[in-house]
């Protein structure tokens, strides 16, 4: 062993101590961000290894170094400015978007190793002779295509640029999907045999089966999907590392692969859901309108805002419990100002945070802590829940399946199971929404038509801008 | 490298990945699969084991670039987004103190 391979193997075996640190590290609190930033220092080293290893053997040409300049620039320089740019509301569809970058870069590796097979290089860069390297390259490519495409239709369908087509929905969707299937399987192992040419069907069809599989999928389910896809994606790098026979591609590929399968799992039991059934089952609101109507509202209650505003000002307790909406209007700012009055006038404010509210775990954290409210006063749904009973206010922010009494009364519904914050307990409950439109599962929310429940219609932001207004004009938080 | 020492990599790699997460708050999900995600980008250094290996094949030197570019938009948009996250979180105990 010479010099430069002994460097490699040595800084290879850090940066996958390093890596393994940061994954561990970034699932507690504490550490998180510091554990962030360990893997990302990890992967730098990973670089600098490679490079190091490739200048004290072969040398790297200057052509070589050119494409690498404009490669890293141009990736680098799109990926911080979106990163510094997207909206803390669209954090899901934005990590699907990396994703399927990922997703794409194995896939190119595995193209490029195919169809261009290296004349007269290293001793292992003997590409088509073993069945081994075909093989790689046919997982890295299926793999890799099923991610790309899969999350460039899950941020699409995240940000409302797709919608679900009604065939997704049907039976027919498995026998298509099955068909995709079918062909990319019989692409993989014709690419196996030596057969070339099939390589361009192995790309076409698994990327429609990636398209195929995320299509059906209920919004409420894409995080998990996106973790999923998260989880192939380190698959695909696993199997880049066999192509291009690195240890450390393969360890982290694997490490990432097999803790985004947790994850995934981790997810599904904090939506009451098998991964089974997001895979399979379509999404949730589809299955409503085809089994029960589940009727129209009968005992609507509406009201204004001073009302609202009034009530609030002789309450004791306030719980608030966010949601989409809230996301949507931007209103977090707003909300601050409305529960600073509260507070001020000797009213207990806390926010109820159901596990899943919002479109991905965690998001109303994120919103809140934007507003700089107080971390204490966040509290997790079972923490909350007995806490129903003795609130004088409750109000509804642009949530709706986290609030429906269905999920804990009715069985023959799909959201029973699913556990909902019990805000009909409290003596009134105000829900601000835009309109009568369902929620994400498309369910009607039985909360509604409860006589201690009043409706204030209208857009988040507005309706708590007017509500600061009502509190300036009672007099509340002027001390 | 044999092949079969790849696959006890693998293999290794893989249980080290699943014994790594146990108990994740749910505040964390988003960010540690963000996190996870931009570690995925490490096909970067596929990409340019690519590059490095081309010898002026000019064709496949531009699908190495290519790969390399999304990767590292991955890599980098991934580690300063799962930052941005972390920053909420961590500033406010400290704040209240």
């Amino acid at each position: 062993m010479n010099l430069p391979v002994i460097i490699k193997f040595v800084i290879d075996l850090l940066a996958v101590l390093l890596l393994a640190l940061g994954i561990k590290g970034l699932s507690k609190v504490k550490s998180a961000r510091d554990a962030n930033r360990l893997a990302a220092f990890a992967m730098s080293l990973s670089v600098l290894g490679l490079l190091s290893y490739y200048l004290g053997t072969s040398g790297i040409a200057i052509q070589s170094w050119i494409w690498i300049i404009i490669g890293s620039i141009i990736g680098s320089l799109f990926g911080a400015i979106l990163a510094k740019k997207v909206p803390m509301t669209s954090m899901p569809e934005t990590v699907a978007l990396f994703n399927g970058c990922g997703g794409m870069s194995s896939l190119l590796v595995a193209l490029g190793v195919a169809i261009f097979p290296i004349s007269g290089g290293q001793e292992n860069f003997d590409f088509f002779k073993s069945l081994i390297n075909e093989f790689s390259i046919s997982v890295s490519i299926f793999v890799g295509a099923i991610t790309f495409t899969g999350s460039i239709v899950a941020m699409a369908k995240l940000q409302g640029w797709l919608s679900t087509p009604g065939w997704t929905q049907s039976k027919v969707r498995h026998f298509v999907n099955i068909v995709f299937a079918v062909a990319s399987l019989i692409a993989f192992f014709d690419l196996i045999n030596g057969n070339t040419s099939s390589i361009w069907l192995l790309v076409i069809v698994s990327s429609l089966l990636g398209i195929g599989v995320t299509l059906p999928i209920g919004g409420a389910d894409m995080p998990v999907v996106i973790s999923l896809l998260n989880s192939y994606s380190g698959i695909a790098a696993a199997a880049a590392g066999f192509v291009v026979d690195s240890q450390l591609l393969i360890v982290a590929g694997a490490m990432v692969g097999a803790a985004g399968l947790i994850l995934t799992q981790v997810m599904c039991k904090g939506m009451n859901r098998s991964l089974v059934s997001v895979l399979f089952g379509g999404s949730l609101s589809a299955q409503t309108t085809a089994s029960s109507g589940s009727g129209e509202y009968t005992n609507i209650t509406s009201c204004s805002v001073e009302e609202c505003a009034l009530t609030l000002e002789a309450a004791n307790k306030v719980i608030i419990v966010p949601g989409y909406g809230l996301a949507v209007a931007q209103a977090q700012h707003t909300l601050r100002e409305v529960t600073k009055k509260l507070e001020q006038n000797g009213i207990e404010v806390v926010y109820a945070i159901h596990p899943v509210a919002g479109r991905m775990p965690g998001h109303m954290n994120v919103l809140l802590a934007e507003a700089d409210v107080p971390y204490e006063q966040l509290k997790e749904m079972d923490v909350v829940n007995p806490d129903f009973p003795a609130t004088d206010v409750v109000l509804v922010l642009g949530a709706n399946d986290v609030v429906n009494p269905q999920a804990k009364n009715d069985s023959s519904s799909p959201l029973y199971g699913m556990p909902v914050l019990d805000v009909q307990e409290a003596r009134t409950v105000f829900v601000i929404k835009r309109g009568m439109s369902a929620g994400y599962s498309g369910i009607k929310n039985d909360l509604f038509d409860l006589p201690n429940t009043s409706m204030v219609f209208g857009d988040a932001k507005k309706v708590l801008n007017d509500l600061i207004g009502e509190l300036k004009d009672l007099g509340v938080g002027e001390k | 490298m044999s092949f079969i020492s790849l696959l006890w990599v693998l293999l290794l790699g893989s249980l080290l990945g699943l014994e790594l997460i146990g108990k994740v708050p749910p505040t964390l999900h988003t960010p540690l699969m963000s996190g996870a995600n931009a570690i995925s980008g490490i096909t970067m250094l596929a990409a340019l084991t690519l590059i490095v290996k081309a010898e002026g094949n000019v064709p496949l030197l531009i699908i190495g670039s290519v790969s390399l570019g999304f990767a590292l938009f991955n890599v980098v948009g991934g580690f300063f987004v799962t930052d941005r996250m972390l920053a909420m979180f961590s500033r406010k105990p400290s704040n209240k103190k």
